[in-house]
């Protein structure tokens, strides 16, 4: 109607594309640029309300958005370009759809008149992030791409939460078109996630669990994806029925952990007590986790004697692994305050004393025990006296992949949700350093530490560099015991000792690499040192490389080799040559 | 070391359960927004979890709505067959997954177009077991025939294998397509 040069909805897909971040309140964006992005960046140099972090390759844009979006709850945004910018985002995607991590990763493509035509930084970006996303859109009309970023919004962020990539070709991000606010007809009319879990569904578990005499409360990160309220509503879940609890590596914090139902993390290096209490347990209260081969070890021997309920948001997660008794789809927090309400209306806490007398004697095998060492710093000994120098200070804790990640949850007490970020799922390398940069670019005033391996943290060093360019003050934590550890474990348990490639023998000097990032390194090799050398690290107001020398041979206990029970775990004072060469014979072709 | 133990244990931790479990096939209706890519979501989703794929047949059927049918018929344990139901029912633009062989209420159809060569004998028992069969013949030349042939998958294996000996020389199959009996729509 009226004269379109008028109209404030008529704008370039670029333009387009930062008004679209604009109206989903992203105040962060994690990127690099590129020649199929320009227009894009073009449009967030003349703007100040969204804010540009340029990484040092685009795989730390991801863990960065990820590490941002898992201590916020909201959503991590990641601006790339074609070709090698999508595919070096393939890592961060996949381990964001594994942990169920929000991302919405806005890609350049080439002009549309090429794709197929292998040009310059082509790359069928759709095909390949297609299994590694919960949905991806290619854009091929600047009249298509409002309502496809809104969409991108909602589907990341609703249902399970997941990582989706919007492709744009440049031509669509020169050309102008009319873009809409957000509104509710922008989403696929097939895409309905079910937050309500079915009212009988509920009673029959409230039935369960007032009847239980060995139960047993199991979470996972849904709970912490579902939001600060889950976590509440687990908590006052674990108060009115006095039932013990335990959780998977993704759901650390959901209750504290110094509870006094808590029995520790558990699956393959979990607790004696959590693994045991799982196994013999008559009712079994799985919330948002997903009977992951870490946590069930061998599925026909897992928990044999149980009813089992499981809620859980994505109807795929039920019956995969574990047949269950009790199915419940729904939001964890939305689920949890149904089944409260109606516990509390119907059912009494159950007497389960004996059941608790049996958990302490459990409890008493202390499995988590480490002989002390008063020449070498043990790993253990390392994570608890980081906990200790860090408890009661607004602490975020991020990990790499391997050891130092089993034994800061092992060690590390959560007190909290979304103040742990880990790779559980895909187990990326690399992770932590970009992740807590996400991490403290949310939280600038917090303390944000990356518990790192000398291996891990070398895959995504580079992002030091960015670190220090926004005066990110991040401290990276490596346990460096010069092998890539778990690796090394494995070999020394499976296969004879061999140790194939798992020595690290060119190390830098941590201390000089952080001198020449320009950030802070700083060194422990002794017991005595270690205390002062960590205060000194909370001190610093800058990015700190702490290279931790800790003992190189030690192993992660406690440990149920890969294919066994629950009840077959190997303790750390049993784990003596024989034993373990017979808890670990035939195990080779286990993953 | 010990040569026995490694033949006792298990392969894989993972499938343990699969080994005791009889597959089953199961013919599944899947409704979709017909969009780019949406077919490749579908296979991407069986080669990727290891499913398996015995027929699939897709093409849009209500082009004003933009919506496609997928009929996939499929072989797994009742685990597997649940699993990847669910799998398919999460994808965004999946409207509807009907699991065709659990209504037990559906009809089953394929097409198929069945190229025989030959003379004397051969060429007049292939007309003959065509006609039994209500296969068309919708190409002919002087030493061959091309039928067309609808029915149930076993109906279309069994003209065929009954081809096989009088010439059969190649075979181009629809996969099925499936509906529900009376009334309702899926």
């Amino acid at each position: 109607m009226s004269n379109q040069s008028h109209d404030p909805n008529q704008m370039t897909g670029a333009a387009m594309i930062v008004r679209a971040l604009i109206d989903h309140g992203v105040q962060h964006l994690f990127g690099y640029p590129g020649g199929a992005v320009l227009p894009i960046y073009d449009e967030i140099f003349q703007q100040s309300d969204v804010e540009h972090i340029l990484v040092r390759h685009e795989q730390g844009a991801g863990h960065a958005a990820e590490g941002y979006a898992r201590s916020t709850g909201r959503p991590g945004v990641v601006l790339v370009t074609s070709g090698p910018g999508a595919t070096n985002m393939v890592t961060p995607l996949t381990d964001a759809l594994m942990d169920s991590i929000p991302l919405v990763c806005i890609t350049g493509q080439v002009p549309t008149h090429l794709i197929g035509n292998d040009a310059f930084q082509e790359c069928d970006t759709v095909g390949i992030t297609r299994p590694c996303t919960k949905h991806n859109w290619l854009v091929r009309d600047v009249n298509d791409l409002a309502k496809v970023l809104h969409e991108a919004f909602y589907v990341a962020t609703t249902g399970r939460p997941g990582p989706v990539v919007v492709d744009v070709p440049k031509d669509v991000q020169f050309a102008t078109g009319t873009y809409h606010p957000p509104r509710k007809d922008d989403v696929h009319v097939s895409y309905t996630p079910r937050l309500k879990g079915d009212a009988a569904q509920i009673r029959k578990a409230v039935a369960l669990l007032a009847g239980a005499k060995r139960p047993v409360i199991y979470s996972g990160g849904g709970v912490i994806n579902s939001g600060p309220e889950a976590s509440k509503l687990l908590r006052e879940l674990v108060e009115v029925t006095g039932f013990p609890i335990t959780s998977t590596l993704m759901g650390l914090g959901a209750y504290p952990a110094s509870g006094k139902n808590w029995l520790g993390m558990l699956g393959m290096h979990g607790t004696y007590e959590a693994n045991m209490t799982m196994h013999d347990c008559d009712v079994m209260l799985c919330v948002g986790a997903r009977f992951d081969d870490r946590i069930t070890g061998r599925t026909d021997a897992f928990s044999p004697g149980s009813k089992k309920i499981h809620i859980d948001i994505d109807p795929s997660s039920i019956n995969k692994n574990i047949r269950v008794d009790v199915p419940i789809i729904g939001d964890c927090g939305n689920v949890l305050g149904d089944l409260l309400q109606v516990f509390r209306a119907e059912a009494k806490k159950p007497d389960i004393k004996a059941w608790w007398q049996q958990i302490t004697q459990w409890r008493a095998r202390n499995s988590l025990s480490y002989r002390k060492n008063s020449e070498i710093i043990l790993p253990q000994h390392a994570i608890q006296t980081l906990f200790e120098a860090t408890r009661g200070k607004d602490t975020y804790i991020t990990t790499e992949v391997g050891q130092h990640q089993m034994w800061a949850a092992q060690f590390y007490g959560f007190e909290e949700p979304h103040r742990w970020m880990t790779s559980g799922g895909l187990g990326t390398m690399g992770y932590g350093l970009p992740a807590a940069m996400g991490v403290q670019v949310a939280h600038p005033d917090s303390l944000v530490i990356d518990i790192a391996g000398d291996a891990s943290v070398q895959m995504t060093i580079q992002e030091m560099s960015t670190a220090v360019q926004y005066e990110l003050p991040i401290k990276i934590f490596i346990l460096n015991n010069q092998y890539m550890g778990m690796v090394r474990q494995w070999q020394q348990l499976l296969h004879g000792n061999r140790l194939s490639h798992s020595y690290s023998e060119a190390l830098p000097d941590f201390v000089k690499l952080a001198d020449a990032y320009g950030c802070v390194g700083l060194q422990a090799t002794k017991p005595s040192d270690l205390e002062g050398a960590i205060k000194e690290m909370i001190k610093v107001k800058r990015p700190v490389l702490f290279d931790c020398r800790v003992a190189a041979l030690e192993n992660c206990f406690p440990m149920i080799p890969s294919g066994k029970a629950h009840n077959e775990m190997l303790l750390p004072e049993e784990a003596t040559d024989e034993a373990t060469a017979k808890a670990f014979s035939g195990g080779k072709a286990l993953v | 070391m010990n040569q026995q133990q490694p033949a006792n244990q298990p392969a894989s931790a993972y499938f343990l359960e699969d080994r005791h479990d009889p597959t089953e096939t199961h013919t599944l209706s899947v409704l979709v927004q017909n969009e780019p890519g949406v077919l490749a979501r579908v296979i991407g989703l069986f080669s990727g979890r290891g499913y398996n794929i015995d027929s699939l047949t897709v093409s849009e059927t209500e082009s004003q709505k933009h919506l496609s049918r997928i009929t996939i018929v499929t072989t797994g344990t009742p685990m597997v067959i649940e699993q990847i139901k669910h799998q398919l029912d999460r994808m965004v633009p999946v409207y509807r997954v009907v699991d065709m062989t659990l209504t037990g209420r559906s009809i089953e159809r394929e097409l198929a177009m069945v190229k025989v060569r030959g003379g004397g004998d051969h060429r007049v028992e292939a007309l003959r077991l065509a006609d039994a069969f209500r296969a068309r013949v919708i190409d002919a030349t002087t030493e061959s025939f091309v039928f067309e042939i609808t029915g149930a998958s076993s109906k279309i294996n069994q003209f065929i294998d009954l081809m096989r000996p009088l010439g059969l020389v190649e075979v181009s199959r629809t996969g099925v397509a499936a509906i529900g009996r009376g009334p309702e729509g899926m």
